[in-house]
C-alpha cells in the first residue's frame, strides 16, 4: 500500500473543503472495508490521504420521523442499522440488505453510505434502497442537492459525485401504508459472497391489501450499475396481490432488463435465470410483508 | 514516508500509546508495534476472521482498521480475554471439546463467540452458526466449534443462575 | 460422536484429554510462523511473474536497491547453480531439483502466473512492496498451455524443451508436456467386460483446489558469519526443509537449524519449500534475520493446489452384482512442473474393490499453473470422485443397495490391488457394516429434491522414520520431545501412548516439537503418519526408559531387574509385593542413586495400516438455481486405535468439511489468459460455518498388527469419500449426474436444463 496522511474533519465544511483540494488524491473513509482493500490491492494508486468521516454529525446520524422518513447518515454502519427497533419494524427491504453485507465484523464497520458510493453492480443496499424510493443527499462545494438513488452509480465503481461532494445521507420516505419490500441476492454459499443476482423489490398495496398499487423492482450484479427495472413495476400495477401471472411478468421484464455478463461468479444465462427466480420471490416476500402476514 | 502518528488508546483494558504510519492497519500495529501476536493475519481483506478483535466492544476484522482510528478507543485482543483468575468458559469450552486443531484462526473465533455471547448468551446452533460465518476454519468442518460455544452458553447460564 | 467402548485394557489411550499445547492456543500466546519477532529484523516481498509463460530476457534490479530502506535485492543468479536433474523428495511427492530451485526463484522462465522471480529485503514490509514495482523485468511472451487435454495434444506449447516422455517406465524420444504415461493391469479388463451385464463409461472433470490452510506461508531466516544457517518457519517436515535448504544452496545439511514454529495448517501443502531458500540469502546477503510472509494471494498464486483432472473411468458388473472389469484412465494437472500425485491416485482408483480384471492408466501432465502439491490422500479423491459415482451408477442400474454392493465387492485381508501390493489386515467390510448400521442410513429420507449418496474410500497411509527422547523430572513428571509438527494434536497422542507405557495420566507428559538439531532425524507430517510413527517411536522410548526404572528400583533393592515389577504406575519387588515405590516416588529418587534417566527410541515405522472410509450425505437441492445444501453427513472410518476420539473425530470431521468444499464450490477459476481470477477468500469460496451440518462420525476399530497399540493413520482418508456421495446424493434428488467438480449451482442449473431439454 502506498504512503498515506489520514485526517478526520470534524465538520462537513472541513471535509468539503479537504476533498475539494486534493481532488482524486483524497478518498472519504468510513468503514473502510472497500476502500483498504482496494488500496491494498493498487486499485486505487492516485489516493494519498483518507478523509474520515466519522466525527462529522450529518454523517454519523440515524433518526426517523413519521413525516420526514429515515435519515441515514452515510458513515453508520450496517449494524446499526438493523440493530434499531424502528428501522427493522419500518424498513425490512433495508434491513435484507444490511445484514447480508460481509460477515458481522464488517457490518460491524460497513456504511450503507459506503456500499452505495463504492457503486458496485453487486451492491446489496443499492437496489433495495432503489425499491425503497430512497434519495442521496450531496453536499460540496456548490451546495447541496438531493439525487434519486437509481440516478447515483454511473458506471462500475463510478457514482455521479463531484470533486468535493459527499454523500451526506440516505433519505427513506417513510412507508406508505399496506407497503412492503424485501432484498434477496443469490450467492454459491450461504455467506460471504459477492451477490451473483440481487434483486430489491417493494409493494404498495390497496387499503384492502388485494391489489398492488405500484411496486418497484431493481436488481444488483446484472448491469455496469445496480439497475431500476420500471417496466417490472409496471406489470404489476392494479394487479391482485394473488396474480402470479402478474409477478411471473414483472419478473420476465426484471430478466429483459438484465444485461449481465459471464465472468468468474456466473455466466450470462445463470444470471438472468436467477434475476427471473429472485423477482418473483423478492415480490412475493415484499407481499407478504405488506400484507401483514 | 508519512510522518508517524502518535495514537492514545486502550488495548485489553490497558491505557496504551503508540506511533504508527496511518497506512498500518489495526492488525499491524497490534503485532508488530505493540507485540500483541495473538490476533493472526489469515487474508487481510476481512474474509477470514483469524484477526477479529473489539472495537468499542463492537467485533471487527482488524485488517480492516487503520491504527490511527483506534485512537480515544478500547480494544479488546485474544490476549485480554482471559484473566489472572483463569480462563474465559469459551477458552475452557474450546479445550475440552477440542475445538480446535491447528489453532490459527482460534484467537478469533474465541473473540467473536465472545462478542456474540455478550450480547446473546442463549444463541440457537443456527444463529452461532450465522455469527461465525466470517470467521474461516479449514482444519475442523466447524462441527466441534459449534459445540464449543454452546456448551460455553450453557456453562455461562448455570454460573449466572447460582 | 458414536465410538467404541473404550478398550478396559488401557488406561490413557481412548481417553479425551486437554491437549497439551491447547492452553497457549486458546489465549493467543501460541507462536506461528508470522509471529517470529527479533532485533534488526528486516521484511522480505517477493515479485511474482505476471504471465503464466515466459521467457525472462533481463532482470534490472538497481532502481529497486537504490530505494531508501531496501538492503537486498536478490533473482535466481544468486541461488547457486542447481542444474540437477536429481530428486528431491517433498514426503508425498517428489521433484527435480532444479524444478525446485525454479519453483523458489525463476530462472530463464517464467511457467505460471504468481512464481516467484525477485525477491527485496528492506526495512519494511510496505517498503520492501515498493521496491518490487521498481524492479523491471523483460519478458517474452510465450503462448501458454493451460489445460490438462490441451497441453497433451501434439503441437500444444511446450513448458520445458528439453523433457522427454516417460511411458511405461521407459524414457521415449517424444518432446512433450506429458512427462510420465504409466499403467497397472491385472488379469484382463476386455474379457471381463464380456461377462458384463451392465457397462457404465463415464468422463469427469475436476477443477484445481487449494489445500486453503489459514495460515498463509511464513519464514525467517538468520545467517551467521560462521555459515550456520536458522530457519524459523511454518512446516509439515523441518528435516525436509533442511535438505531442501541445504542441497539448493550448496551448504552443509549441519549448517542448518530448523525451529519449527506453531503451524496453522498444511493439509499437504506445507511439505515443499518456497520462502525458505529466499529469506536465508537475503539473510546472508544483508547480515541480517529477515522475514518474509506470503499475503493470501501469493498463497493462492505462488504455492500448490492440488490439480485440476480429466478422468475416464468404465465399469461392468453382471446381474448378480460382481464387478467383472474396470478401466480407469487419470490425467492429472502437474502444474509447471512434473509430479502430480497421479501415480497416488491411480493405485488408490480401485482399491476398494477386489476385481479380476482391471486397468488404471495415469497420465502426469505439465500445464503454466502452479505446481501442484499434495493435498490430504494427494490423487485418491479425485479419482474416487469418478470411480465412486460410476459404481453408483451401476447400483442403480443393478437396483442394488449401495452399501451390499460394496460388501459384495469390497477388499478384504489377501486380496490384491490391481498395482500388486495385497492387503494385510483390512476393515473395510467393518466400515461398511457399520454405515449400514446406522441410523442415518436407515432413517428414510424425506422431502422434495433431497437425495441420499454414499461413497467409499481408500488411503494407504505412511510411516517413516521418527525419533523421541523422554526424560524423567524428580517430580515424577517427563519431559517427551519430538521431531514432527503437530498440526492437529499429534503432539497430545504420541504423549499418550508414552504416557500408557509409563502408567501415568496423559498430563504428565510433557511434549515438546523441537528444531533440527535438538532431535534424531524425524521424517514429515504427511502421509497420515505422525500418529503412527511418532507414537512408535515414544512407545520404544516409553519402553526403553520403563526399563532403565525397573532396573534402577532394582538397584535400589539391592535386587535384580527380574525381581521387579512394574505396573500401573507402580514398582513392586517379587516375590512378596509388600516393597513398592510409585513412579513419582523413585522420580524423586534418580539423582541420588545413581543419576538421572531419559529413554529414546528412533524407529523406521513400517508396519503401516492403511485406512478405509465412508461416507453417508443428505442434500437438497434449489432446482431453481441449482444451488446444494447438505443436510446432514456421516462418516465411518477404520482408525485402527483412536488413541485420542476427539482428534481422530475432528480429522474426520474436517477432511469430510474439505470434501463437501471440493465438491460444490471451490476452484481455481482460470481466465483464458492463464490467470486465478479468485485468488481471495471471498472468491474462492470454502465452506463457513453456516455452510455444513454438524457431521456425524463412527470410529471403527480394527486394529494394525503393526502397530503395539493397532493406530493407523486417520488424516488423509476422510476427504476421499465426500464429493462422490455428494454427487450421488444429487443424481437421487434431482435425477442429473453430476461428472465435474466443482458442482457449483451454475453447472448443476445447466445440467438440470439440459436433462430438461433431453441431452442428459
Amino acid at each position: 500500500m502506498q504512503t498515506l496522511e489520514y485526517t478526520a474533519p470534524k465538520t462537513l465544511k472541513d471535509a468539503i473543503t479537504l476533498l475539494a483540494q486534493k481532488g482524486d488524491a483524497a478518498r472519504p473513509l468510513a468503514g473502510g472495508t472497500d476502500v483498504l482493500v482496494q488500496l491494498r490491492v493498487g486499485r486505487r494508486p492516485q489516493v494519498n490521504t483518507l478523509v474520515d468521516l466519522k466525527n462529522i454529525p450529518e454523517l454519523t446520524r440515524l433518526s426517523y420521523d413519521p413525516r420526514e422518513g429515515l435519515y441515514l447518515g452515510a458513515a453508520v454502519a450496517c449494524c446499526h442499522v438493523y440493530e434499531d427497533a424502528t428501522v427493522r419494524r419500518m424498513y425490512p427491504g433495508l434491513i435484507d440488505a444490511a445484514e447480508l453485507i460481509g460477515s458481522v465484523q464488517i457490518q460491524g464497520r460497513a456504511s450503507v453510505g459506503g456500499n452505495v458510493c463504492n457503486a458496485a453492480p453487486s451492491g446489496d443496499t443499492i437496489p433495495a434502497l432503489i425499491a425503497l424510493s430512497a434519495t442521496c443527499s450531496i453536499a460540496g462545494p456548490n451546495g447541496t442537492r438531493s439525487v434519486p438513488m437509481e440516478q447515483f452509480c454511473t458506471a462500475p465503481g463510478r457514482n455521479l459525485l463531484q470533486n468535493g461532494e459527499i454523500l451526506v445521507a440516505v433519505r427513506i420516505p417513510a412507508p406508505a401504508p399496506n407497503s412492503g419490500a424485501a432484498y434477496l441476492r443469490f450467492i454459491p454459499r450461504n455467506e460471504m459472497d459477492i451477490a451473483v443476482a440481487g434483486v430489491g423489490a417493494s409493494v404498495v398495496l390497496d387499503s384492502a391489501k388485494q391489489r398492488i398499487t405500484s411496486a418497484r423492482v431493481a436488481l444488483a450484479s446484472v448491469a455496469p450499475t445496480p439497475l431500476f427495472v420500471t417496466a417490472a413495476g409496471q406489470a404489476l400495477a392494479g394487479k391482485a396481490v394473488t396474480d402470479e401471472a402478474a409477478i411471473q411478468a414483472a419478473a420476465d421484464a426484471a430478466v429483459a432488463a438484465a444485461r449481465p455478463i459471464t465472468d468468474m461468479r456466473g455466466t450470462i444465462e445463470f444470471r438472468k435465470q436467477l434475476v427471473g427466480v429472485l423477482t418473483r420471490r423478492t415480490l412475493h416476500i415484499a407481499i407478504q410483508r405488506a400484507r401483514g402476514a | 514516508m508519512a510522518d508517524k502518528v502518535h495514537v492514545r488508546t486502550t488495548i485489553n483494558g490497558e491505557a496504551t500509546e503508540f506511533l504508527c504510519e496511518p497506512r498500518q492497519s489495526l492488525l499491524e500495529v497490534l503485532r508488530d508495534v505493540v507485540g500483541l501476536t495473538g490476533s493472526k493475519e489469515g487474508c487481510n481483506d476481512g474474509n477470514c476472521g483469524a484477526c477479529t478483535v473489539l472495537f468499542n466492544g463492537r467485533m471487527v476484522t482488524s485488517c480492516l482498521v487503520l491504527g490511527v482510528e483506534a485512537e480515544g478507543k478500547n480494544v479488546t485482543t485474544i490476549e485480554g480475554i482471559a484473566t489472572p483468575a483463569g480462563l474465559h468458559p469459551i477458552q475452557q469450552a474450546f479445550l475440552e471439546n477440542a475445538a480446535l486443531q491447528c489453532g490459527i484462526c482460534t484467537p478469533g473465533f474465541i473473540v467473536a463467540a465472545k462478542a456474540l455471547l455478550d450480547r446473546e448468551p442463549n444463541p440457537s446452533e443456527q444463529r452461532i452458526r450465522l455469527w461465525l460465518a466470517g470467521n474461516l476454519c479449514r482444519c475442523t468442518g466447524y462441527d466441534k466449534i459449534i459445540r464449543a460455544v454452546m456448551d460455553a452458553s450453557k456453562k455461562m447460564q448455570e454460573v449466572k443462575a447460582r | 460422536m458414536t465410538t467404541t467402548a473404550p478398550a478396559p485394557e488401557y488406561s490413557v489411550i481412548g481417553t479425551r484429554p486437554i491437549r497439551h499445547d491447547g492452553l497457549d492456543k486458546v489465549i493467543g500466546r501460541a507462536k506461528y510462523a508470522a509471529d517470529i519477532q527479533m532485533a534488526g529484523l528486516l521484511s522480505a516481498k517477493i515479485l511474482r511473474s505476471p504471465h503464466p509463460h515466459a521467457r525472462i530476457k533481463s532482470i534490472d534490479t538497481s532502481k529497486a536497491a537504490a530505494l531508501p530502506g531496501v538492503r537486498a535485492v536478490i533473482t535466481a543468479a544468486d541461488i547457486p547453480a542447481v542444474a540437477s536433474d536429481r530428486m528431491q523428495d517433498l514426503g508425498e511427492t517428489a521433484v527435480r531439483l532444479r524444478f525446485l530451485s525454479s519453483n523458489v526463484l525463476a530462472g530463464n522462465k517464467v511457467l505460471y502466473k504468481g512464481q516467484a522471480v525477485a525477491a527485496v529485503a528492506a526495512t519494511s514490509a510496505h517498503i520492501a512492496e515498493e521496491a518490487l514495482s521498481l524492479i523491471k523485468v523483460d519478458y517474452e511472451v510465450l503462448p501458454p498451455a493451460l489445460n490438462v487435454l490441451d497441453a497433451m495434444k501434439d503441437g500444444a506449447p511446450l513448458l520445458h524443451e528439453d523433457m522427454l516422455m516417460q511411458e511405461f517406465g521407459q524414457r521415449t524420444t517424444k518432446h512433450s508436456n506429458i512427462a510420465n504415461h504409466f499403467r497397472f493391469k491385472k488379469g484382463e479388463p476386455a474379457d471381463g467386460f464380456k461377462q458384463a451385464d451392465v457397462v457404465v463409461e463415464r468422463e469427469f472433470n475436476t477443477a484445481a483446489v487449494h489445500q486453503g490452510y489459514i495460515e498463509p506461508h511464513a519464514a525467517t531466516a538468520n545467517w551467521n558469519v560462521d555459515g550456520k544457517l536458522t530457519i524459523w518457519c511454518s512446516t509439515q517436515g523441518s528435516f525436509n526443509v533442511r535438505s531442501q535448504v541445504a542441497t539448493l544452496l550448496k551448504i552443509p545439511e549441519s549448517n542448518v537449524k530448523v525451529i519449527p514454529t506453531e503451524i496453522g495448517g498444511g493439509f499437504g501443502g506445507k511439505l515443499g519449500v518456497y520462502l525458505e531458500p529466499v529469506v536465508a540469502l537475503l539473510a546472508k546477503k544483508t547480515g541480517h534475520p529477515v522475514k518474509a510472509i506470503m499475503s493470501r494471494t501469493e498463497v493462492f498464486e505462488g504455492t500448490g493446489p492440488t490439480p485440476g483432472s480429466y478422468m475416464k473411468v468404465k465399469m461392468g458388473a453382471n446381474k448378480e452384482g460382481r464387478i467383472t472389469a474396470a478401466e480407469v484412465s487419470l490425467m492429472f494437472e502437474a502444474g509447471a512442473f512434473p509430479g502430480s500425485p497421479v501415480n497416488a491416485g491411480a493405485m488408490c482408483a480401485l482399491a476398494c474393490y477386489n476385481l479380476d480384471n482391471a486397468q488404471v492408466d495415469g497420465y502426469d501432465v505439465v500445464v503454466n499453473k502452479q505446481k501442484t502439491a499434495a493435498y490430504r490422500a494427494p490423487g485418491a479423491t479425485h479419482a474416487a470422485m469418478a470411480v465412486e459415482s460410476v459404481v453408483d451408477e451401476l447400483c442403480e442400474n443393478l437396483k442394488m443397495d449401495p452399501i451390499d454392493f460394496r460388501i459384495l465387492n469390497g477388499v478384504k485381508q489377501g486380496d490384491r490391488r490391481v498395482d500388486g501390493p495385497a492387503f494385510g489386515k483390512v476393515g473395510f467390510m467393518e466400515v461398511l457394516q457399520a454405515a449400514k448400521n446406522h441410523p442415518h442410513w436407515k432413517t428414510p429420507l424425506t422431502g422434495k429434491n433431497r437425495g441420499r449418496g454414499f461413497a467409499a474410500g481408500f488411503w494407504f497411509n505412511a510411516g517413516g522414520p521418527a525419533s523421541c527422547y523422554i526424560a524423567m523430572n524428580p517430580d515424577g513428571t517427563v519431559s517427551l520431545i519430538e521431531g514432527a509438527a503437530d498440526i492437529g494434536g499429534t503432539r497430545a497422542a504420541i504423549a499418550m501412548q508414552a504416557a500408557e507405557v509409563l502408567g501415568i495420566p496423559a498430563d504428565k507428559v510433557t511434549p515438546t516439537v523441537v528444531d533440527t538439531d535438538s532431535i534424531g532425524y524425524t521424517s514429515l507430517t504427511g502421509g497420515s503418519s505422525v500418529a503412527f510413527k511418532g507414537g512408535l517411536a515414544a512407545y520404544e522410548a516409553a519402553q526403553d526408559l520403563k526399563k532403565q526404572l525397573i532396573e534402577r528400583a532394582a538397584k535400589i533393592w539391592e535386587t535384580t531387574a527380574d525381581n521387579v515389577e512394574f505396573e500401573k504406575g507402580e514398582f513392586k519387588l517379587k516375590p512378596s509385593y509388600e516393597r513398592k515405590m510409585t513412579f513419582t516416588e523413585l522420580a524423586g529418587r534418580l539423582l541420588t542413586t545413581g543419576g538421572p534417566l531419559a529413554g529414546r527410541a528412533s524407529v523406521d515405522a513400517r508396519g503401516v495400516g492403511p485406512a478405509f472410509a465412508a461416507v453417508i450425505a443428505d442434500v437438497e437441492v434449489d432446482p431453481e438455481t441449482g444451488k446444494t445444501q447438505v443436510l446432514r453427513a456421516t462418516i465411518v472410518q477404520d482408525a485402527g486405535k483412536a488413541i485420542h476420539p476427539s482428534y481422530v473425530e475432528g480429522q474426520m470431521q474436517g477432511g469430510v468439511a474439505q470434501g463437501i468444499g471440493w465438491a460444490l464450490n471451490e476452484e481455481y477459476f482460470f481466465t483464458n489468459q492463464g490467470t486465478m481470477a479468485n485468488p481471495t477468500f471471498l472468491d474462492y469460496r470454502m465452506p463457513t460455518a453456516l455452510d455444513l451440518p454438524m457431521i456425524d462420525t463412527v470410529i471403527v476399530e480394527v486394529a494394525n498388527p503393526g502397530h503395539p497399540f493397532g493406530v493407523r493413520g486417520v488424516g488423509e482418508v476422510p476427504i476421499v469419500p465426500p464429493p462422490a456421495a455428494v454427487a450421488n446424493a444429487m443424481k437421487r434428488a434431482i435425477g442429473v449426474r453430476m461428472t465435474d467438480l466443482p458442482m457449483s449451482p451454475g453447472a448443476v442449473l445447466a445440467a438440470i436444463q439440459a436433462k430438461g431439454n433431453g441431452k442428459r
